[in-house]
């Protein structure tokens, strides 16, 4: 047994008493059903059994949140579009397309994002107004997660770009700032507001030199005594080298201007030329690479992420992606220090900085409730050819057990099944078994369900589940008594033996009834009528009556004749024809001729003779009456028959 | 090209309907109502989509009210300018009105056991009611029981059913004539029914040729009525001329899947003509 990775959290299912009752559990596909048995725990033997009752234990429950619904119908559109997208770009197209997939998945995860915010703020329920704020919280960990693993994996930024591409990361999700930002660019005047020099502090601390550099002039012409100082700081500012996109420097350059920046920087402090203002002194040591100082700014910081990329931009700007745990790991330390412990997603960005992709995966599969997240990064991940094919020890690769995972959690919903057909379509191993087994048990309430159903597994031939599927239909609309619906289905499915047993069922009406019901079924059924020999048989019995009543009596006895001798009536039967024919044969006009008087007699004859309970039937006295009468008719038709066709015409 | 403007709703949507408009109005119309189905709660929901003064769209559609409504809506029609009926997967059907003034939609009606099966003790589910059509004052509805219904706006009992109308799924109905209507069924048939005449029988029945292909949607030429067009599972559309003979007089291969005409089917047919 494999060592458990976390401990497993304790559920509490309200109203279930293992004291007083015992209770049994089990699995289903995405949930478990616990259940008091009849076994009661209690002392005394009187306690009245009760009525069992049944509790469903979901694990996921995001599935049936409505806002996010969008997230998973948008983000289905974009895996498909991924799977479906040909490999024939190679390199760099093929590159910037799959970090076109991972920015559009990361819309969708935003728009979500902003939907449930307005949602939390919109609804005054106090349950939901927590619960719509706990997604947003795991929504936007979700975002700086996969962004993250955007600029690590699937772009692979390398030194340089890197620290960029990091910066941009670090302004989009450290987002405590931004109110107290818009005050103070909002106020009258910026520069004697209380919180102007955080304002700064901000801009400095995530590299937006151009803004820092715009406040720190409305500051200066306010104060035109610490000119010279300004104008200083204001200069190094600008001066400084960041790597940039345009390939126009190489890095060792890069790193040249850089030393040469920083040394000035150094400078200036061992001079203490800002040595007048605290504030402009710790910029200073900032833009000197100088963490004790960056660290007093905590508050501002907000993360030890952030205080890692600062510190990367102002010591180690051309770091290489491999190198980027070291400081990672000592960041964490010296962010957090020894009161607080990382938190769950502390660890997974570790990993993320230590290029672990599995632990990534690991970890978010164990802090998040259910397999989108993991399920579509897999995925992706896979299509950059990043994971090693490697099998697990149950069959199937990573990817595709994460797939095979989510889907089946989709497939529990009742109405969000549909788009896990897709990806079950795309999981080459185990897909198509796993759809094959989940189709079949969808629960099917309309025929209009059944309808759409039906077309998944026609598409993917899926025979077995078609006729499975039909035939349950068909054996509902038999329940009900709407035979029209049972065959229809049956035709669907090409399925012989249910038409048999249809027909078998209208054969029996009449025989009970002396009249066949749904007549305009039977009139009309057409080439179906090929599907079983008992509908055949049953739809040419049919025109026979039809024949009779249009008193097209010559035709009608052929027909008859035809059922018995080419067998396609059932044995069982031929009694009912044969007294069909009585009729035939005490018409004034001779109808049978002499051969057809034979066949029939030797119809007869095959009938009482060939049964093995033949003298259970001779004991019947109405049927030894029919018998008997029958042969009498027979007999009398032969006669006049034999007249008839050895008179000569005309003399 | 007109621009194609999008709005995600967190359910599937079954149908959709345009509100009708006044006799006399010549502006195109501005408010649609749609149905969901497979949901765990089902709702109905007006939307609208208007014009500015200057001819600008507002944008994606807006969402004016929305209900829940007891099980998938099947089938849905505008009864007047105020007044929706709606098909239930239950077997009811509910009158929805409109309240203009304050914007919000309530039950004004609802026949509880429009489609039921009959005999409850061994029958399996519900029958869904399937189709609905509406003349003012007069509803039809017809299910998968095989049931035809006429009803009233007004008036609580059913005016006329015809039970065992079918022994298949009545899929669609529609008017002919204000006493004659014209259901399509899960074998291939179409069946004219009038309600002047006492007797539960069809007045005539059409069938395709060939295979019994389950006919899914039916409607009527709005100019010619003896002009009726079908789909088909399997996707093909036959046009039927009701005066003479009972074969289609064409067929054309519209779809892969199951298709659904409106009067947007129609408007293509006229064009054929032309």
């Amino acid at each position: 047994m494999e060592e458990v990775d976390a401990e497993p959290p304790l559920v509490v299912v309200p109203g279930a008493d293992p004291a007083s009752r015992q209770l049994c559990f089990e699995w289903g596909p995405a949930e478990v059903l616990v259940c008091e048995t009849r076994f009661d725990r209690g002392g005394g033997g009187d306690a009245a059994p009760g009525s069992s009752r049944v509790f469903v234990v979901r694990r996921d429950q995001d599935i049936y949140i409505q806002t996010l619904r969008k997230l998973f119908n948008e983000s289905h559109g974009i895996f498909v579009g991924l799977q479906r997208c040909e490999e024939e770009l190679a390199g760099k197209s093929r590159k910037a397309q799959l970090v076109q997939v991972s920015k559009n998945y990361r819309s969708v995860i935003r728009a979500c994002m902003e939907d449930m915010h307005r949602a939390a703020a919109a609804t005054r329920d106090p349950a939901l107004h927590s619960q719509y704020s706990t997604q947003v919280s795991i929504l936007s960990a979700m975002e700086l997660i996969w962004n993250l693993c955007e600029i690590l994996f699937v772009e692979a930024a390398a030194a340089g770009p890197l620290l960029l591409r990091l910066l941009d990361w670090i302004r989009l999700h450290v987002c405590d700032v931004d109110s107290m930002v818009r005050e103070v660019l909002s106020s009258e005047n910026p520069s004697k507001h209380k919180l102007f020099w955080n304002v700064v502090d901000v801009f400095v601390l995530q590299g937006r030199m151009d803004e820092a550099r715009h406040l720190l002039s409305k500051e200066a012409s306010a104060n035109p005594t610490s000119m010279s100082m300004y104008k200083v700081l204001d200069d190094l500012m600008m001066k400084m080298p960041v790597p940039n996109l345009g390939n126009t420097q190489t890095l060792t350059e890069l790193e040249l201007k850089w030393q040469h920046w920083h040394e000035e920087c150094q400078r200036y402090l061992r001079d203490g030329t800002f040595a007048s203002n605290p504030h402009m002194e710790s910029i200073c040591k900032i833009l000197g690479g100088d963490e004790n100082a960056m660290l007093e700014k905590k508050e501002l910081l907000t993360t030890w992420y952030h205080f890692l990329v600062t510190r990367l931009l102002y010591s180690h700007p051309t770091v290489k992606p491999m190198e980027l745990h070291f400081y990672a790991q000592s960041s964490m330390d010296l962010f957090l220090g020894e009161e607080s412990s990382p938190e769950p997603l502390d660890t997974i960005l570790m990993a993320a900085f230590e290029f672990e992709l599995h632990q990534v995966i690991k970890e978010c599969s164990i802090a998040l409730s259910n397999w989108w997240f993991v399920a579509h990064l897999t995925d992706l991940l896979d299509h950059c050819k990043l994971l090693q094919s490697h099998n697990l020890y149950f069959g199937s690769n990573m990817r595709e057990f994460l797939l095979l995972e989510y889907a089946s959690g989709l497939f529990s919903h009742h109405s969000l099944w549909q788009l896990g057909v897709d990806y079950f379509d795309h999981c080459r191993e185990y897909g198509r078994v796993y759809l094959e087994l989940h189709i079949e048990r969808i629960p099917l309430n309309t025929e209009q369900k059944a309808l759409k159903v039906l077309r998944i597994c026609e598409q993917r031939h899926m025979h077995e589940q078609v006729r499975s599927i039909c035939k349950i239909m068909a054996m509902k609309a038999l329940r009900n008594n709407r035979l029209g619906s049972a065959l229809s289905w049956s035709i669907r499915a090409k399925d012989a033996a249910f038409a048999t047993l249809i027909s078998d069922r209208f054969l029996k009406d009449y025989c009970e009834r002396g009249c066949f019901s749904d007549l305009d079924l039977i009139d009309n059924l057409g080439p179906s009528m090929l599907l079983s020999d008992r509908l055949t048989f049953l739809g040419k019995y049919r025109e026979f009556h039809r024949l009779y009543g249009e008193k097209r009596f010559s035709e009608a006895a052929k027909l008859l004749l035809m059922l018995m001798t080419a067998h396609i009536a059932p044995c069982s039967f031929w009694m009912t024809l044969l007294t069909d024919a009585l009729p035939l044969l005490e018409q004034k006009e001779v109808i049978f001729s002499a051969e057809q008087t034979y066949e029939l007699m030797q119809c007869l004859e095959d009938l009482t003779a060939g049964k093995p309970d033949k003298q259970k039937l001779l004991d019947d006295d109405v049927e030894i009456m029919k018998v008997e009468m029958l042969r009498l008719a027979l007999a009398r038709n032969l006669a006049r028959v034999i007249v008839k066709e050895g008179t000569l015409e005309g003399s | 090209m007109e621009e194609v403007s999008a709005r995600f709703v967190a359910q599937k949507i079954s149908k959709a309907r345009w509100r009708p408009l006044p006799a006399a109005a010549l502006q195109p119309p501005d408010i649609f109502a749609t149905g969901s189905w497979d949901n765990e709660d089902n709702r109905l929901a007006l939307w609208a989509v208007g014009e500015l003064g200057s001819g600008e769209y507002l944008g994606e559609p807006q969402l004016l009210c929305d209900i829940g409504h007891d099980g998938d809506v099947m089938d849905m029609q505008f009864l007047d300018q105020e007044r929706i009926v709606a098909a239930s997967s239950t077997g009811s059907v509910t009158v929805f009105r409109h309240h203009q003034n304050n914007q919000t939609l309530s039950v004004n009606q609802r026949w509880e056991k429009a489609h039921y099966h009959v005999d409850q003790d061994t029958s399996c589910g519900g029958a869904a009611c399937t189709g609905v059509i509406c003349n003012n004052p007069e509803i039809v509805t017809v299910g998968e029981d095989g049931r035809i219904n006429l009803f009233r706006a007004d008036q609580k009992d059913a005016v006329r059913t015809i039970d065992n109308a079918d022994s298949s799924t009545l899929h669609a109905v529609t008017f002919l004539r204000t006493t004659e209507i014209l259901t399509v069924n899960s074998i291939g048939q179409l069946k004219i029914w009038d309600f002047r005449q006492q007797r539960n029988e069809p007045s005539q029945i059409f069938s395709l040729t060939g295979e019994r292909v389950p006919l899914h949607c039916v409607d009527r030429h709005p100019n010619q009525q003896h002009i009726v067009a079908t789909g088909g599972q399997d996707g093909m559309l036959s046009i039927w001329d009701i005066r003479q003979g009972t074969m289609p007089v064409s067929l054309l291969n519209a779809h892969e899947a199951e298709s659904d005409c409106s009067k947007v089917g129609m408007q293509f047919l006229a064009v054929l003509k032309m």
